[in-house]
């Protein structure tokens, strides 16, 4: 029975020869990993091409006072350019502190109904219109901004400006929240259904139960995705330049116009001289978005993989 | 209540004792698969009543529809009344107030992710008493009964869901008892607790049937034999028999399958 069954598998490989499966096997094993390691090449790559690039400004004109405490950027002075970014800092850290404000609720509301409350269909549904939200092009948020809001916000608060941090907190807010949405659904998911099921049957209703339970539960994941959503908030360039009224300015109300360090870089860097300290400047600025970003989100994502762990 | 403690001591008289929970006609089906049907049972105030049966008897759906943990599953649909003070649970209109009053001990615990101080708070908390002291009491109350108090007293502090399984069991004991329910379900709780620690449950429990009426799941015949007053025998989804413990174990049945469960024939 034995001998007869080997013999219609077919010829059985030798122990001593190698074959095409264990070629393909070992060939497939590298492609792999050099994909994988890709990742890692690309950003130490990118970190060491915008660190050259911004080296000559850092070693001869870069003040560390000048730099992060002027408020002046005006790097086509002819007679004396200052680089300061303050302002430009003061522009990205309130449009991203005003986003924050409008997604964190929005994100979190709807993250509880999705995981807690929605069941079957609606929920499938509402999952897909939310990633189907979070892929809409940055620029066409930005003409919403441009087109939308502005009329918008000049009639209903009857100023002369609708380009400002409002406007582009409101869209940035818009675009950051279904990521962070997804991520906080990901974190209540996460938290197991007996921990519900136990405090249910203890009384609790659904609202105290999410309150009280689940929410201290998944609290670090519900952090890691405010962080994404601050990291999104930061590196965000096209909403941005078009929503702010690009205009370089310490704010006093949400309806100044600021300007963001990604806009400047990006609306600048095409007309600068490469090599010269302006274009350095830019890069200059460069890593400091880049390191800024990369703290933030390590940060979250140790946050978020704590979660899993545990 | 006088005379509510003179029934324990006259299982006799148990007859003159008032229903707590009367169940007619209950029918529970998963889908197109019926788990229990049929089912007509009551269960006297400050009675423990035990439930014993093999494995898929139905005895942990039957708990579930007691205090509408059905609803948490959308395939499980329930025939049938169960009476409890004169309402049709299946009718009320705040079932977060019926779960209130009915405790819960599942076979497998689930500590929640609180401290060991808020496992126990939890109950109270939700009923609104904020006061440290207050807490602080119900706490040890709870915890010195569901003999727990002496191994944790030093860490209340840290998480619940840490605890051995065992002292988890006995957290989620404590739990239920902070609902000072006056209906307590047990399912199988001694699945995971060592057999000292059951018999020290098994007396706590024996006194708290002075204050509230017990249903006790269980899959260890022995144990409805010491604690139960009276004991239903569920078999692939049937009441084969209901009768005083004494009776049931003492062979007068009216159905052989009960003494052969009992004995070990089969299950």
């Amino acid at each position: 029975m034995i001998r007869s069954s080997r013999q219609s598998a077919g010829n059985l490989p030798d122990i001593n020869q190698r074959n095409a499966a264990w070629y393909i096997d070992k060939l497939v094993q590298y492609l792999v990993f050099l994909s994988g390691i890709s990742a890692i090449v690309l950003i130490v790559g990118i970190f060491i091409f915008v660190t050259i690039e911004g080296l000559g400004f850092l070693f001869e004109d870069f003040s560390f006072r000048e730099f992060f405490l002027s408020p002046w950027w005006e790097p086509t002075d002819d007679d004396e350019p200052t680089y300061g970014i303050l302002a430009l800092m003061a522009g990205t850290a309130s449009v991203t502190g005003l986003a924050m404000l409008v997604a964190i609720p929005f994100s979190l509301g709807s993250a509880i109904y999705i995981a807690e409350f929605a069941t079957g269909r609606k929920r499938e549904y509402l999952k897909i219109l939310i990633e189907l939200l979070a892929a809409i092009p940055s620029v066409v948020w930005g003409f919403i901004g441009l087109t939308i809001m502005n009329p918008l916000i000049i009639d209903i608060f009857d100023v002369p400006v609708g380009l400002n941090i409002l406007n582009a907190g409101i869209i940035l807010g818009l675009m950051a929240a279904p990521i962070m949405t997804s991520i906080s659904e990901d974190a209540l998911k996460a938290v197991p259904d007996r921990y519900r099921e136990a405090a249910e049957a203890l009384g609790g209703t659904r609202w105290q139960v999410i309150y009280k339970t689940i929410l201290p539960a998944a609290k670090n994941g519900l952090l890691g995705g405010v962080l994404l959503g601050v990291g999104r908030g930061f590196g965000e360039t096209m909403a941005v330049l078009m929503a702010t009224g690009h205009a370089i300015n310490i704010p006093g109300s949400v309806f100044d116009s600021v300007r963001a360090l990604t806009a400047t870089i990006a609306a600048e860097l095409g007309e600068t001289a490469v090599g010269s300290p302006h274009y350095q400047a830019l890069f200059t600025i460069g890593i400091f978005l880049f390191s800024i970003t990369f703290i933030i989100n390590l940060t979250a994502d140790l946050i978020v993989r704590g979660i899993r762990k545990s | 209540m006088v005379t509510l403690v003179e029934d324990i001591a006259n299982p006799e008289s148990a007859e003159a004792s008032s229903v707590k929970l009367q169940v007619r006609n209950l029918a529970i089906r998963y889908g197109s698969t019926t788990a229990i049907s049929g089912i007509n049972l009551e269960v006297r105030e400050n009675e423990i009543f035990g439930i014993i049966g093999p494995a898929n008897a139905g005895k942990t759906s039957f708990l579930k529809t007691l205090n509408r943990m059905n609803d948490f599953s959308s395939d499980m649909s329930v025939d049938g009344d169960i009476m409890f003070e004169g309402t049709n649970i299946r009718d009320v209109r705040n079932v977060y107030a019926l779960r209130n009053r009915i405790g819960v001990v599942f076979p497998l615990p689930v500590g929640l992710p609180l401290t060991i101080y808020e496992n126990v708070a939890f109950v109270p908390r939700l009923r609104g008493i904020s006061e440290k002291a207050e807490l602080d009491v119900i706490v040890e109350r709870c915890l010195t009964r569901s003999a727990l108090w002496d191994e944790v007293k030093d860490r209340l502090d840290s998480l619940g869901s840490l605890l051995s399984g065992g002292q988890q069991q006995r957290l989620t004991i404590a739990r239920a008892l902070s609902q000072e329910p006056e209906l307590l379900m047990l399912d199988e709780f001694s699945i995971a607790v060592d057999p000292v620690t059951t018999m020290r449950i098994e007396d706590v429990l024996k006194e708290l049937k002075q204050e509230m009426t017990i249903i006790l799941v269980t899959n260890l015949v022995q144990q409805a034999r010491r604690l139960a007053d009276r004991t239903a025998f569920f078999l692939e989804g049937q009441c084969v028999e209901i009768g005083t413990t004494e009776d049931l174990f003492t062979g007068k049945v009216k159905d052989s399958r009960t003494t052969d469960y009992i004995e070990g024939r089969f299950g």
